[in-house]
C-alpha cells in the first residue's frame, strides 16, 4: 500500500474551509507569542476578534481603518490579476496624496462638491503617472516591474520628504507637513462622532467598479486571460502590451485614491508618515482575497478588525501592538500554503 | 586629498551592510530565487544579534546568533518558494513583514517603551590601521568591512570558477537541464539560501554590533531594498555589485558631508539618485540584462 499525491483541485465549496483552516493555524502559531508576552491567548483573541465588534466606536474605527487598505487591496488585485506585479502601491498612494494636498490647499472658496471630485481626479491621475514609468518599461523593454515599482516607492518617499522639508514646509508651525487643505476640500464625516469619512464611500464605489470591470467586461476577461497565460492571450488577439499598461495605470490610479482619502478624510495635510505601509498591506489584502474583489473586501475588513483589536489587546493586556503585523504576515503565508494544499489530494493505492 | 580619503573611508563603512546584503542576494538570485525578505531579514538578524550579545555578554555569540537568524529566515523562504513553490514576491514581502513585526514585538517585550535606544557596553571597534598617517581614516575600518570586501573575490571565484558555482548558476538558468544532468535543484537552491542567509546575517550584525553598537527600529531603513537594486545594477556579478554598493555609499557619504558643512541642498533628491540611476541602468540594459533565466520560477519535478 502506498500513497500518491495527485494534482486534483478541491471542489469550489471547500475553498473557504481552507481559508478558515489557515486562520485557525495562524492563531495557534501566534498564541505562542501571546504567551511569551505574558497574556492568556483566549483573552488576547477576544480582544483581537470580538471586543472591537461589541463597541460602536471600535466598529467605526474598523471602517475607517479598512478604507485605505481596501483601496490599495483593489489596486494590487487589478494588477496582479493581469500578472503585473505592482509592488508600488505605496509610492502611488503618496503621489495621489501630493496632488490631493495641492488641490486641497488651493480650493479655498470652492464648493465641496467641486473641490472633492477635483482632488479625487487629481489623485487618480497622480497615481497613474507614477505607475506609468514601470508600466512602459515593462511593456516595451521587458524590465521586471517588481523591482522598478519597489524602487520607485523609495524615490517617492524621498521626494515627499524633500517637498515637506523644502517648499511645502508648513509656514505656521514650521513642521515638515504641508499647509492644511481648505475646509471645502475636507471629506465629510459619515457617522457622527467617528472618523469614518467620505473615503469609505469612494472605496466601496471603487470596489464595485473594479468588480464590474474584472468580471463583467471584455476588458476584464482579457486581463484575466493575460494573467493566466500571456502567450495564449496574445495568440487569441489580445493586445497584451496595451492591456498591461492599462491594468498598471488603473492600479496606480486606485492606489492614488487611497492617498487622497487619507489626506482628505484623516489628516487634512500631507505628512511623511501618511501611510504606515498601506501599499504593502494592499498586497496582503489582495492575496488573502484570492485576487477577487469580494474576497478583497472581506480581507480588508478582517485585517482592520485585527488592527483595531491589536490596539485593544495592547491597552488591556500589554501585548505589543506589533502583534497585528505578525498575524497579518503569518496569515498571508499560511493561507498561501493552504490554498496550494487545496490543489492536491492524497490517494491511497493498493 | 585628505577630504577624499575621509569620504572614501566613510563610503566603505556605509557600504558594508549593503554589500553583505547585496552579495547574499546575488547568490540567491543566481540560483533562481528573488528574496524580497531581505529587508526584514537584515532587521531581525540585527536585532537578534544585539539581544544575544547583550544577554550572553559576548559579541561573538551575538554575531553567531545574527548569522543563524539570517539562515533561519532564508530556510523559511526556501520552504515556501522552493519546497512549496509559492509566489516569490508575495512570500518575500510576507517574510519581511513577519521579521519586522517579530523584531519590533520582541523589542517592546524586552525593553518596553524606552525613549533612548539600548546600546551595548562594548561593541566591535574599528581597527587602528596606519594611525598617525593620512591614510588612517581610509583603513581604520571594522574587521567586518574587510570581511565583506573579501567576499567579493571569494564569491566571484566560487560562482564563476568552480563546478559548484556552475551548478548553482545552472539551477537558476535552466533547472530542467540541471536536473537532467543529475543536479539536485532543490538542494542547490537551499544551499544558495544558506550562503545568502549567512551574508545577510553578517550585514545585519554589522549595524547593531559594530557600526552603531545599538539597536533602533529604523536601523535597516531600506538598505535591503537598496541591496536588491544593487544586485540588478551589478548584473548579478560580485565585482559589479561592489561597484554599485560603492557608488551608492559614495553618494550617501558625499550627501552627509555636504549636509554637515551646511551646503543648502535638497539632500533627499541626492539620496534618491542611486535608485533612479538603477532604474535608468536597467532600462538601458533592458532585455540584455542577464537575469537568471529561471528567476521567480518555482521548479516542480513531473511524475
Amino acid at each position: 500500500m502506498s500513497f500518491k499525491i495527485e494534482r486534483v483541485p478541491a471542489p469550489v465549496w471547500m475553498r473557504p474551509l481552507f481559508i478558515v483552516l489557515a486562520v485557525i493555524i495562524t492563531f495557534l502559531l501566534v498564541s505562542t507569542l501571546v504567551l511569551a508576552a505574558g497574556a492568556n491567548p483566549a483573552s488576547a483573541f477576544y480582544e483581537l476578534l470580538i471586543n472591537p465588534l461589541t463597541r460602536t466606536g471600535a466598529r467605526a474605527d474598523i471602517l475607517m481603518m479598512a478604507t485605505p487598505i481596501l483601496l490599495t487591496g483593489i489596486a494590487v488585485a487589478v494588477a496582479f490579476v493581469a500578472g503585473y506585479y505592482n509592488i508600488g502601491a505605496e509610492g502611488q498612494l503618496y503621489a495621489g496624496a501630493i496632488f490631493a494636498a495641492w488641490v486641497g490647499v488651493h480650493s479655498e472658496g470652492m464648493q465641496p462638491y467641486v473641490a472633492i471630485p477635483l482632488m479625487l481626479a487629481a489623485g487618480f491621475i497622480a497615481g497613474m503617472l507614477w505607475a506609468l514609468i514601470p508600466a512602459l518599461l515593462k511593456a516595451y523593454l521587458s524590465v521586471d516591474e517588481v523591482v522598478t515599482t519597489l524602487l520607485l516607492n523609495s524615490v517617492m518617499l524621498f521626494f515627499v520628504s524633500a517637498l515637506l522639508n523644502g517648499p511645502w514646509r508648513d509656514p505656521v508651525s514650521n513642521w515638515p507637513q504641508s499647509p492644511t487643505i481648505a475646509t471645502s476640500a475636507q471629506f465629510p464625516v459619515l457617522i457622527p462622532r467617528s472618523r469614518v469619512h467620505f473615503g469609505a464611500i469612494v472605496a466601496v464605489i471603487a470596489a464595485a467598479a473594479a468588480w464590474w470591470m474584472l468580471s463583467r467586461t471584455r476588458f476584464g476577461l482579457e486581463l484575466r486571460a493575460i494573467g493566466k497565460n500571456k502567450d495564449a492571450a496574445k495568440f487569441l488577439g489580445v493586445p497584451v502590451r496595451r492591456r498591461l499598461i492599462a491594468a498598471a495605470l488603473i492600479s496606480g490610479g486606485i492606489a492614488g485614491l487611497a492617498g487622497v482619502s487619507e489626506v482628505g478624510g484623516i489628516h487634512y495635510y500631507l505628512i511623511g508618515t501618511l501611510s504606515p505601509g498601506f501599499g504593502y498591506t494592499g498586497i496582503i489584502v489582495a492575496t488573502l482575497g484570492a485576487l477577487s474583489i469580494p474576497g478583497v473586501f472581506i480581507s480588508a475588513l478582517f485585517l482592520s478588525l485585527i488592527n483595531r483589536g491589536a490596539i485593544s489587546a495592547s491597552r488591556e493586556l500589554s501585548v505589543p501592538i506589533y502583534l497585528s503585523d505578525i498575524i497579518q504576515s503569518v496569515l498571508l503565508l499560511v493561507t498561501l500554503a493552504a490554498l496550494l494544499l487545496s490543489q492536491y489530494r492524497i490517494r491511497r493505492e493498493r | 586629498m585628505e577630504s577624499l580619503i575621509l569620504l572614501i573611508g566613510a563610503a566603505l563603512r556605509i557600504a558594508t551592510p549593503i554589500l553583505f546584503g547585496a552579495l547574499g542576494e546575488t547568490v540567491i538570485e543566481r540560483a533562481g530565487i528573488l528574496n524580497l525578505g531581505i529587508e526584514g531579514t537584515l532587521l531581525l538578524s540585527s536585532f537578534v544579534g544585539f539581544v544575544t550579545a547583550q544577554a550572553a555578554d559576548s559579541l561573538w555569540i551575538g554575531l553567531a546568533a545574527a548569522v543563524l537568524t539570517g539562515i533561519a529566515l532564508n530556510l523559511l523562504m526556501g520552504f515556501l518558494v522552493v519546497t512549496l513553490g509559492l509566489n516569490q514576491h508575495v512570500c518575500g514581502l510576507g517574510i519581511t513583514l513577519f521579521a519586522t513585526g517579530f523584531a519590533l514585538f520582541s523589542f517592546r517585550l524586552i525593553y518596553g517603551g524606552v525613549s533612548t535606544p539600548p546600546s551595548l557596553d562594548e561593541s566591535f571597534q574599528p581597527l587602528n590601521a596606519f594611525s598617525g598617517t593620512a591614510f588612517a581614516p581610509l583603513f581604520s575600518q571594522h574587521w567586518l568591512t574587510y570581511v565583506s570586501l573579501l567576499f567579493v573575490p571569494l564569491l566571484s571565484w566560487l560562482l564563476f570558477r568552480t563546478s559548484f558555482g556552475l551548478r548553482l548558476r545552472s539551477v537558476g538558468e535552466a533547472p530542467d537541464a540541471a536536473d537532467t544532468a543529475g543536479i539536485n535543484v532543490f538542494r542547490m537552491r537551499y544551499t544558495a539560501l544558506i550562503i545568502g542567509g549567512t551574508l545577510m546575517g553578517l550585514g545585519g550584525a554589522f549595524l547593531s554590533l559594530a557600526q552603531l553598537g545599538a539597536f533602533t527600529h529604523g536601523i535597516i531603513n531600506g538598505r535591503g531594498w537598496v541591496a536588491i537594486a544593487i544586485v540588478i545594477f551589478g548584473n548579478w556579478k560580485p565585482w559589479r555589485v561592489l561597484a554599485g554598493a560603492l557608488l551608492f555609499s559614495g553618494v550617501q557619504a558625499l550627501q552627509l558631508r555636504l549636509q554637515a558643512e551646511g551646503v543648502p541642498l535638497p539632500y533627499e533628491l541626492l539620496l534618491a539618485l542611486p535608485y533612479l540611476l538603477t532604474i535608468v541602468a536597467i532600462a538601458i540594459v533592458g532585455r540584455n540584462a542577464s537575469y537568471p533565466a529561471a528567476l521567480l520560477k518555482p521548479y516542480r519535478r513531473e511524475g
